[in-house]
């Protein structure tokens, strides 16, 4: 962990010469190569490598398109059409950040649920889980403003639900509206501030990521036996080790990645934001991206006033309730115990809250009528139980597993019992033989 | 301690305090020109208004025109849509304020009070943008015959009020008046 003296020693003259002045060759072998890593990392700890890779090419496609989009509402929708059809290579270009954006949220989810599992967000390791909280939240207002480019029927009416979320806010809800669309409806100020907005969060991002990769090169990685690092036996360098794991899993990311741009790049996207923006006509169905939509379900699973608050605001308030409670999660989890893996009871209500986030998506995609609004209820209600019953409760009364006393321990357990199978089964088959 | 250190230490105090409003005043000035900037501009604002001949509209139908980026649904009532929505007691709907720009903010949702009053009661003029999250309504369809949202299933009668649904109120009425029999001016 960081606790150790850096190993860099310079070779050549002009590496001692850099070393005194800007020790950032020193800063790179102490990060990324001599950096000790728990040995018992697995493939979902790779993701946070992913997650960089994607950031790296959003940002890259991103700026550019941005050479070739015009923000203007009479040629928003035309300048994208134009990047399709007449910018050389602009089709690759537009499929690769469009979908690039959706695989960033594939990634992202595998590792908050990585995170989930193995309690990646306990002491003390507090705030790099509220940072990665953080840049979920800065990836979502990402996400949604650039949807709004294209200038299609989805993305006018996507901003209007949106913005219109903020006038369930007593009061100064409808100012606040105004002063986001700097107007009264959804209209070229909102296009321009969008743009300009679209380009700057993904740099501060990158700012936060920075922040997120510090605190755990203080703290050290966590790894699936949830047991802390002791011994050097405990850890392997960063390179070869996680370098090559994680470029495995990254080029399998992006095999993945590829098909999606190659052979299904709208798959991901809606038919109707391929029409041009009409003010005067909503979509017979407005749907989010497909990694907004639990969130949408919990926005019209609140059909009903509680006290003072009326159902719009008490939607608007679960929605955004539901991923700000992320935020305490570190704090509503009582286990002494980080890993599932130790945790019988745990790891079964982790995997239903799994199913549950991904029955959520399905809701969301349904109109909001007949059985639906009970199951979206019913999905609402188990979503926050997991974290404000389910987790402090447990913690309390749940029996952990047996611990071993080292990631090494655990390391060599599972191996013996691994040949000691091997070998049974060699032997039967020998016997049978 | 005397009495001089203590002076000495309040006027320290007082410096610092004066000093850290100064900044703080400063910095708030500084910052409003950039809050500013996000509200409606002047060329935006000057869309204030609109006029719309109404002439050709036969009892029955409805016109749609743009004010401020919204859709305004202008309808001319058939005589069993105004008896249909003077049927309703007020006290039974989910907003029983009339929402009407042109009247006190306590006016109650009669069906008058919806409509461009006595004499024109056939006219209604609304903002046809859901009070839910902000969709257009479509036109004579849902369970009152009058407006339904496709977005999230908000009901309204023919008064354009809302019946049933997640929308918690009617459909807002702009500022407009009769300039003539046949011109209507919203804003």
């Amino acid at each position: 962990m960081s606790g150790g003296h850096s190993t860099y020693s310079p070779t050549t003259g002009l590496g001692r010469w850099f070393d005194t002045r800007l020790p950032i060759p020193r800063l790179v072998h102490d990060s990324f190569i001599s950096y000790p890593v728990p040995r018992n990392l697995n493939y979902a700890y790779t993701f946070g490598g992913i997650l960089a890779l994607m950031l790296g090419v959003q940002l890259i496609t991103g700026i550019v398109l941005a050479m070739h989009y015009s923000a203007s509402t009479q040629l928003a929708f035309d300048s994208v059409e134009k990047i399709m059809r007449d910018v050389n290579s602009g089709w690759l270009l537009r499929y690769l950040h469009a979908n690039g954006a959706s695989m960033f949220f594939v990634a992202v989810y595998i590792h908050l649920f990585r995170g989930l599992y193995y309690g990646s967000y306990k002491a003390p390791r507090e705030i790099i889980w509220v940072l990665g909280c953080i840049i979920y939240l800065l990836m979502m207002a990402t996400a949604f403003m650039g949807y709004v480019l294209p200038w299609g029927q989805m993305s006018f009416w996507g901003a209007t639900v949106i913005t219109g979320f903020f006038t369930a806010i007593p009061v100064v809800g409808e100012w606040v509206q105004t002063l986001l669309l700097g107007g009264f409806a959804v209209d070229n100020p909102t296009l321009n501030r969008f743009f300009s907005l679209h380009y700057l969060l993904p740099f501060m991002i990158a700012g936060v990521v920075v922040l997120h990769i510090w605190a755990f090169h203080i703290t050290g990685q966590t790894n699936p036996t949830g047991i802390e690092v002791k011994h050097k036996t405990d850890t392997v360098p960063f390179t070869p080790y996680a370098t090559i794991k994680d470029g495995f899993a990254m080029i399998v990311f992006v095999a993945l990645f590829a098909y999606f741009v190659f052979y299904i790049p709208n798959f991901m996207g809606h038919a109707d934001n391929y029409i041009p923006a009409d003010p005067l006509k909503t979509p017979a169905h407005i749907v989010p991206e497909w990694y907004f939509l639990p969130f949408y379900a919990i926005l019209r699973a609140i059909t009903f006033s509680i006290g003072p608050i009326d159902s719009k605001l008490g939607g608007v308030l679960a929605m955004f309730g539901a991923v700000l409670i992320l935020f305490v999660v570190p704090w509503l989890d009582t286990s002494k115990v980080r890993s599932a893996v130790y945790r019988p009871w745990y790891k079964l209500f982790f995997w239903l809250f799994l199913v549950n986030a991904v029955f959520l998506g399905w809701l969301g995609s349904r109109p909001a009528e007949g059985i639906y609004i009970a199951l979206m209820q019913a999905a609402t209600a188990f979503y926050f139980g997991f974290f404000i019953i389910i987790m402090p409760l447990l913690g309390l009364i749940e029996t952990p597993r047996r611990l071993p006393n080292s990631i090494t321990e655990a390391v060599l357990e599972k191996k013996k019992k691994g040949s000691a199978s091997a070998q049974t089964a060699a032997a039967a088959t020998e016997t049978q033989g | 301690m005397s009495a001089n250190e203590t002076i000495e230490h309040n006027r320290r105090d007082f410096l610092y305090i004066a000093t850290a409003m100064t900044g703080v005043v400063g910095a708030g000035a500084v910052a409003w020109p950039f809050i500013d900037q996000m509200r409606p501009d002047a060329s935006t604002l000057a869309l204030a208004t609109i006029e719309v001949d109404i002439s050709s509209i036969e009892p029955g139908m409805s016109v749609t025109a743009k004010w401020r980026g919204k859709p305004i649904f202008i309808r001319n009532r058939t005589e069993a849509e105004i008896e249909e929505a003077k049927a309703v007691t007020v006290a039974d709907l989910p907003d029983t304020n009339a929402r009407n720009a042109n009247l006190g903010a306590d006016a109650a949702a009669t069906d008058v009070d919806r409509s461009a009053g006595e004499g024109k009661e056939n006219w209604i003029v609304m903002i046809g943008s859901c009070t839910h999250l902000g969709c257009v309504p479509l036109g004579q369809a849902g369970d009152f015959g009058g407006w339904f949202c496709p977005c999230h299933g908000s009901h309204y009668d023919t008064a354009g009020r809302i019946r049933s649904g997640p929308a918690p109120e009617n459909l807002h009425i702009p500022n407009y008046e009769f300039i003539s029999d046949t011109v209507i001016r919203i804003g």
